[in-house]
């Protein structure tokens, strides 16, 4: 399998074709199922939703494929879901608008990019729990916020992460990206960013004058 | 009853076409309107825009929020059913060799096609697009002019309806001034790109997609299109009332149910039904093409995927719009004793000068546009401006290491966010969380930019395809092996686009996302990628050197004829899918005078 960062330069390159669809480049699969090689053949995953499923109706988490996180990993992923899209004044915690539910079948998926996602947010939870028992005899859960954010400060931020903790650097990436993720495509985070389209116009008008004029633009 | 099996078809017919995307949408549409009958086989399912369209919906209302899957390549919203990199059930064998020989081969099994889905992008060809060999001794020129194909450009921009703005460059034409529908207004990040890039003597021009900015003008277009024939004026004055203008949201991949862009199934299907002279069958996969003892073609074989039974269908004339790959494998596959190297195949040359587009991105990040307050940008969906190909001179005087040119397809502002909008911030936040991060998700919504580089390829004799001689496809058809190689030229146009976009983003006071890419075989995105096959049965002057003729017909068999991509002996920096229409219309109206004539 290509390498997640060949993976998304390439998609981004291919997925041009739909101006609208580059935003969410970094979540795009290489192409086809099976690696560069000779014969390319797709095997339907019995247990994905398939090359033809209905786009018109709307979907429960887990209506295609069940969820698999226990009740523990459910506490632990709202836990640091929450500590990193909080409650605050302009929308609720990521937990409350069913972030937890959306990695829950992130990670269940039957696909190969989510399957390496699994592994990634499993053991990474892992490596927290041990952190928080080892600094602070307690599961990473119940732990102060200060306390949780003594251990994430140290992996937040991959490229300044020391050598020894590159792998739960890229664990706290891909967690911060899937509880982005979450979170931006409901309705509580499209609001807290206030993105008002989505609505059908009978004209477009482009931005306000006033605007352009502010920017230099007009 | 236009959507018929195979024993319920009411022959005979006059002309049977394969495929339904764009050419052969295009074709069924020309022919019907002039009383021609005609059976359309498409691989796929029937598809209904109206009905199966998702438009409104949102990611969260999917599963993974929307993301690509192996099932759903472009996301679970996207309109392509059946389709993608892979097909179940049909392989395709490609041969593995170093980065950049590799291709992958996007189909999509429905009615329409691919066309559901495409970008709507709608260029037109130049003149020196369809002379590049006497401009610059590379390649191929086509055995027609700019001059021939106008009228045609003309007439598809009416009838599918494209915004734009009438403003002509070098080789960038535009039409008569009254064919393309007003462009959608700019956005702020557009307005930027329009400030700064003429700076470093970029032009920024309007951008061109089939989408309707406002309603058609149903009571001048269809006399304009069909002079002397009221009932097609009628039938298409009905079809352009049904469309409705954009609605100003929604993404145009995910397809249209309001048909305020083009697709097959919603612009070209619905009239060549109405005439009554279309019948249809879906789930038809065709794999050869049968001659008559006179050495014509008589009809086509194919699968009833629902059945399983191998059915044959006759008609006078034979037109292949299956794809262009999917075209030279019907023909490669339709050996007989007269053609034992497939049909029409005298040349040795089906399946030979495959060609995609360079394509190339970079995209950047720009403090001016941090923090804007709320605005829909939804807009058309994109391209509301376009950098065309600015440096011909500097090319005709041998400055640029490589022969032929790019445009460039911009885009950025404050769309729906998407579960990758927000992914891999580090970068510009530090490794933000908590508070701080949903500030700064706040300050970096709609800052960023896109540059996409969609650049001319050079026919080679590297990239080719022929049938494998083991795999074979759910069907027991034989499959197609791909050999693909690009050039050197289009690899350092490349690195050009990279450079040139890491430059524009400097210029617009912007920082690039990741460092430019300066080694050429790394710059360049993989064969297929931009989802422009063309070529495999390119048309030429002289039978030897070519598979099909100005008309787009087959040297070989006279009522034979090409229309979708494969007669492109070159793929210019201009989405084909324009020309393709036009083309298709021009080998048409040829296929109907020839009728008329009792010729075929």
């Amino acid at each position: 399998m290509t390498d997640r960062r060949t993976t998304i330069k390439l998609i981004v390159a291919a997925a041009a074709a739909f101006p609208s669809l580059r935003a969410r480049a970094t979540y795009m699969l290489e192409p086809g199922a099976s690696p560069p090689g000779d014969v390319r053949q797709f095997e339907p995953t019995m247990d994905g939703y398939g090359p033809d499923p209905d786009l018109i109706k709307a979907y429960e988490k887990g209506a295609f494929w069940p969820l698999t996180m226990n009740a523990q990993q459910r506490q632990f992923a709202a836990a640091l879901s929450d500590l990193i899209i909080p409650e605050d004044e302009h929308s609720p915690s990521a937990s409350k608008v069913g972030v937890v539910d959306f990695i829950d079948e992130w990670i269940s998926a039957p696909y190969p990019l989510q399957r390496e996602d699994r592994t990634t947010v499993l053991h990474g939870f892992a490596w927290l729990d041990g952190e928080a028992q080892h600094r602070f005899e307690q599961p990473f859960a119940r732990l102060h916020e200060a306390q949780q954010r003594a251990i994430c400060d140290r992996i937040c931020n991959a490229s300044r992460a020391s050598a020894d903790l590159q792998g739960p650097a890229q664990f706290f990436a891909t967690y911060r990206n899937l509880t982005a993720a979450g979170f931006y495509t409901t309705l509580a985070g499209r609001k807290d960013l206030q993105y008002i389209g989505n609505v059908p116009l009978t004209h477009f008008d482009g931005p306000p004058v006033e605007l352009l004029k502010r920017l230099g633009l007009s | 009853m236009p959507f018929v099996t195979a024993s319920t078809q009411r022959g005979p017919y006059d002309v049977i076409i394969v495929g339904s995307g764009a050419g052969s949408g295009q074709a069924a549409y020309t022919l019907c309107m002039e009383g021609v009958r005609v059976l359309m086989l498409e691989a796929g399912r029937q598809y209904t825009p109206a009905r199966e369209s998702a438009m409104f919906q949102t990611p969260d209302m999917a599963p993974l929020g929307e993301a690509g899957t192996p099932d759903k390549n472009k996301g679970f919203y996207d309109a392509t059913v059946n389709g993608g990199w892979d097909v179940p059930g049909e392989p395709y064998v490609s041969i593995p060799d170093k980065w950049g020989a590799h291709f992958t081969w996007w189909r999509a099994r429905m009615l329409g096609g691919r066309t559901n889905h495409w970008g709507r992008i709608s260029l037109r060809n130049g003149p020196y697009d369809f002379k590049p060999r006497s401009r610059d001794g590379l390649g191929f020129d086509w055995p027609i002019t700019y001059d021939d194909v106008a009228p045609y450009y003309d007439k598809v921009e009416l009838l599918i309806g494209v915004y734009g703005g009438d403003i002509s460059r070098e080789n960038t034409p535009a039409g008569p001034g009254d064919t393309l529908l007003p462009p959608p207004k700019p956005l702020v990040s557009d307005h930027l790109l329009m400030k700064r890039a003429p700076r470093l003597g970029i032009p920024v021009l309007p951008g061109r997609r089939a989408v309707l900015t406002r309603a058609q003008d149903h009571r001048t277009i269809p006399g304009r299109l069909h002079p002397g024939n009221p009932r097609a004026q009628k039938i298409l004055a009905d079809a352009m009332r049904k469309r409705s203008p954009c609605l100003w949201a929604t993404p145009c991949g995910q397809g249209c149910a309001v048909a305020a862009n083009y697709q097959s199934t919603t612009v070209h299907l619905p009239p060549a039904l109405a005439t009554g002279n279309l019948d249809v069958i879906t789930d038809a996969m065709v794999y050869e093409v049968t001659l008559g003892k006179d050495g014509r073609a008589n009809g086509v074989r194919f699968v009833d995927a629902t059945t399983g039974r191998h059915e044959h269908v006759t008609a006078r004339v034979v037109v292949l719009g299956a794809s262009a790959f999917e075209t030279a494998r019907i023909l490669l596959n339709s050996k007989s004793g007269q053609f034992p190297n497939g049909l029409a195949n005298s040349s040795g040359l089906v399946g030979r000068y495959v060609l995609d587009t360079v394509g190339s991105s970079v995209s950047g990040q720009i403090p001016l546009l941090e923090s804007l307050p709320p605005l829909n940008e939804d807009a058309a969906d994109g391209l509301q401006v376009y950098v065309p190909w600015w440096l011909y001179p500097e090319q005709l005087a041998h400055k640029l290491p490589f022969p032929r040119g790019y445009h460039i397809e911009y885009g950025g502002g404050k769309g729906m966010p998407s579960v990758g909008t927000f992914s891999g911030l580090e970068w510009l936040t530090g490794g933000s969380y908590g508070r701080k991060f949903k500030e700064d998700a706040r300050r970096y919504y709609g800052s960023f930019v896109y540059f996409d580089g969609r650049g001319a390829m050079v026919p080679n004799d590297n990239c080719y395809i022929e049938i494998d001689p083991k795999v074979k496809d759910k069907f027991g058809i034989p499959v197609l092996r791909f050999h693909w190689q690009w050039g050197d030229y289009e690899q350092r146009q490349a690195v050009h686009m990279q450079e040139t976009f890491g430059q524009v983003i400097e210029a617009m006071g912007g920082r690039v996302q990741s460092p430019v890419i300066t080694d050429p075989v790394k710059a360049i995105a993989p064969g297929g990628y931009m989802i422009h096959e063309v070529g495999g049965t390119i048309m030429g002057a002289e039978a030897r050197s070519s598979v099909t003729n100005r008309w787009s017909q087959t040297w070989d068999v006279p009522n034979l004829f090409v229309a979708d991509g494969g007669v492109f002996p070159y793929n210019a920096d201009k989405n084909p899918t324009l020309t393709i229409m036009a083309l298709s219309w021009r080998m048409s109206d040829h296929i109907l005078g020839r009728m008329r004539r009792r010729e075929i």
